[in-house]
């Protein structure tokens, strides 16, 4: 058992006739994720060839999960669109909402997460995040699957391709994964750092933890101090940005060092008070792991 | 994106948010003619760029009539040296001539997000003028902090805690109730990322008027506001940004020498920790992205080689949408056509590696390869070392 994404996921795609949809259905298809449907306002009816199956396009997403019996979701909706598409998964009643999506107005994310109150059982991963991925059971993201290899390390991450170099340096290592989770860039999004370490805590597969922070904001100081309280297990944590200079918007909507906060030197200073093993190199993610699960 | 304060000014009596008359001038000779045309009294002439703390650095003064000349010509034209601005400072162009007003004292105001709830907060202090990170951090009680909830926006009961909080006179209540009002409703309707009125004032006369106007907009509201966008002064930008944005580039210079062209916004980060971890320094971020293709590869090698502290370039890719195959063909053809003269470090993991290092091989750029992060920067180092030969 992983967290999140199971056998049991059937997957839909918000924005599934458009080039990124189609592309990366194929390989979450490919990499053994049950997917079930898509949606694109207007082109309900319409059917898409992905990894030689037919999959049924709907016109919203209730319609969708009414047909096929859909548990996910994973938008690939543009930028103007893609709060509309949260919040329509959302009242469908969608228990994983995957957002991909990058470059969603903040205030619209406002809206988004103002409304998510109402439904408690629904959880949103991302904006602007890779997705998730179960190795060897089901990847609902962009991430490349080939790299991952299924173990006992869970890993939470707000990057993308820096969670690659993470996993990759793991899986030399031997060390596969539980789940990987991208909570994504933005400065507003869904699940953050404490839901995920609670998950890993809590699921019998996962036996210690990678945390990928980075400048902004301040969820890996609120993380530590609920590692400190309820975290048994080890965790190993890199936060990016120590170079970065205050005030810049580094890539990131949510990496910036604004008034002389979220500098990487205070989230650091923070986790290491938690006792959490934090690494001034991402190059030594893998090797501080090995060493503390061996 | 940030803007003058004087076009912050014009989005304030938009929206019907008091502030001082006044009008921009780029010349004394019209300077002079707005000042004159102001009632009578002081005037203040404000030099107009987008950091903070001009009036230390000189840019602000505060004049007779018959000096506004004089100061304007002082003012146009400098290098306004403050703590946000480069060593060499920022050339100011355009000053704002407003009339003086009579002050009684000086608050604190602004409306920013608060990652911690979600929420769009407003900010009030009655510590105006004051740093206001300084305030929070020593006398936090003396800082309101108000989450407005988006689904009924700012409640007049908020608006009352406001103007209690500060320990505004009845007289001027009212008003400044409507200000706080019409100033979240400019941050939702122009998606602004900051507001910020410091110092708010309260003159003899018991009105309230926005003497100081800061906003910044969120980047990725500006395709549904396009009015914002026109008012971006690119020179205000770091050149070499202001290039890199027109290919969809995110970069940003910094002060190293060593360039760095990478995928993916926390590799990138990661790799300029690493560069730094190794003794040197990262002349640069730059994430090229998923979608990188050869002409925007070759448009980032023209942005990192056009950077004079340039002396040698790591590039970093872990593969997932963008293939390594496609990079190494992209890199190869941009060096060529651009005539790479730097030192390079390439490293490469993910989708389509091994393709991509037989493309760099047999190609005849002069390189290093590196597996991993870490002999990356030793490369890096070596090459900075013993700058002649590969």
């Amino acid at each position: 058992m992983a967290v999140l994404v199971d056998n049991n996921t059937k997957l839909i795609i918000q924005g599934i006739t458009g080039k990124e949809g189609q592309f990366h259905g194929e390989q979450c298809m490919a990499y053994g994720t049950q997917l079930v449907g898509g949606v694109t306002p207007g082109k309900g009816g319409q059917t898409v060839e992905l990894s030689g199956k037919t999959v049924p396009v709907f016109d919203t997403v209730k319609e969708a999960v009414t047909k096929t019996g859909a548990n996910a979701t994973v938008i690939f909706v543009p930028p103007p669109f893609a709060a509309d598409a949260i919040m329509e998964a959302t009242e469908a009643g969608i228990a994983l909402v995957i957002c991909i999506t990058e470059g969603i107005p903040v205030t619209d994310m406002v809206k988004v997460k103002a409304f998510m109150k109402d439904y408690p059982d629904t959880r949103l991963i991302g904006p602007n995040c890779p997705g998730v991925i179960s190795p060897d059971i089901a990847k609902i993201g962009i991430m490349p699957g080939h790299i991952h290899k299924k173990g006992p390390v869970g890993i939470v991450s707000r990057s993308g391709t820096l969670t690659y170099e993470a996993v990759d340096q793991l899986t030399q290592l031997g060390i596969g994964q539980s789940t990987c989770i991208g909570i994504g860039g933005d400065p507003v999004n869904g699940t953050n750092f404490i839901d995920c370490l609670e998950l890993f805590q809590n699921d019998p597969e996962t036996d210690a933890i990678v945390m990928i922070g980075e400048i902004g904001g301040t969820a890996e100081e609120e993380a530590a101090a609920y590692a400190k309280e309820h975290v048994t297990k080890p965790i190993v944590c890199f936060i990016a940005g120590q170079t970065a200079p205050p005030g810049k918007r580094m890539g990131h909507a949510g990496a910036i060092i604004s008034g002389g906060k979220g500098t990487a030197a205070e989230k650091m200073a923070a986790l290491k008070a938690a006792g959490i093993a934090v690494v001034e190199s991402p190059a030594v993610i893998g090797e501080t792991m090995a060493a503390a699960i061996r | 994106m940030k803007i003058h304060e004087y076009q912050a000014k014009a989005l304030f009596r938009e929206f019907d948010i008091p502030v001082p008359p006044g009008k921009v001038a780029t010349t004394a000779d019209e300077a002079v003619s707005i000042a004159n045309e102001l009632p009578d009294g002081k005037v203040v002439v404000k030099g107009q760029i987008h950091a903070g703390g001009r009036g230390k650095g000189g840019g602000v003064k505060v004049v007779d009539k018959s000096a506004v000349k004089e100061t304007a010509n002082q003012i146009l034209g400098m290098q306004l040296i403050t703590h946000q601005t480069d060593p060499e400072g920022q050339k100011v162009k355009t000053v704002l001539v407003e009339a003086g007003s009579n002050i009684a004292k000086e608050y604190y105001l602004s409306l920013i997000l608060d990652r911690a709830t979600d929420k769009v907060i407003v900010m009030a202090s009655p510590d105006g003028g004051m740093d206001i990170e300084e305030v929070a951090e020593k006398t936090p009680e003396r800082l309101l902090k108000l989450p407005v909830s988006p689904a009924v926006g700012i409640q007049p009961f908020q608006l009352r805690q406001v103007v209690t909080f500060l320990g505004l006179p009845k007289e001027a209540q009212k008003e400044a109730m409507k200000m706080v009002a019409n100033l979240y409703k400019l941050y939702m309707e122009k998606d602004c990322s900051l507001l910020e009125i410091n110092p708010l004032v309260l003159t003899a006369e018991n009105n309230m008027i926005a003497l100081d106007g800061k906003i910044n907009f969120d980047s990725n509201a500006l395709y549904r506001q396009k009015d914002i966008v026109e008012l971006r002064d690119t020179d205000e930008e770091d050149p070499l940004e202001v290039e890199a944005s027109k290919y969809g580039l995110n970069y940003i210079k910094l002060d190293g020498n060593v360039a760095c062209m990478v995928n993916g916004a926390g590799l990138a980060m990661a790799t300029m920790d690493i560069i730094k971890l190794h003794g040197e320094a990262p002349a640069n971020f730059l994430d090229v992205g998923g979608s990188a293709n050869k002409e925007s590869l070759e448009n980032a090698f023209r942005i990192l080689m056009s950077d004079k502290n340039v002396e040698v370039l790591l590039i970093n890719i872990f593969g997932g949408i963008l293939r390594c195959d496609l990079l190494a063909e992209g890199v190869v053809a941009a060096a060529k056509s651009l005539k790479m003269d730097l030192p390079m470090v390439i490293r490469m993991k993910g989708t389509n590696v091994e393709k991509g290092k037989e493309i760099l091989a047999n190609s005849d750029l002069e390189f290093a390869v590196a597996e991993t992060m870490t002999e990356a920067a030793e490369k890096v180092v070596q090459f900075l070392k013993q700058p002649v030969g590969v």
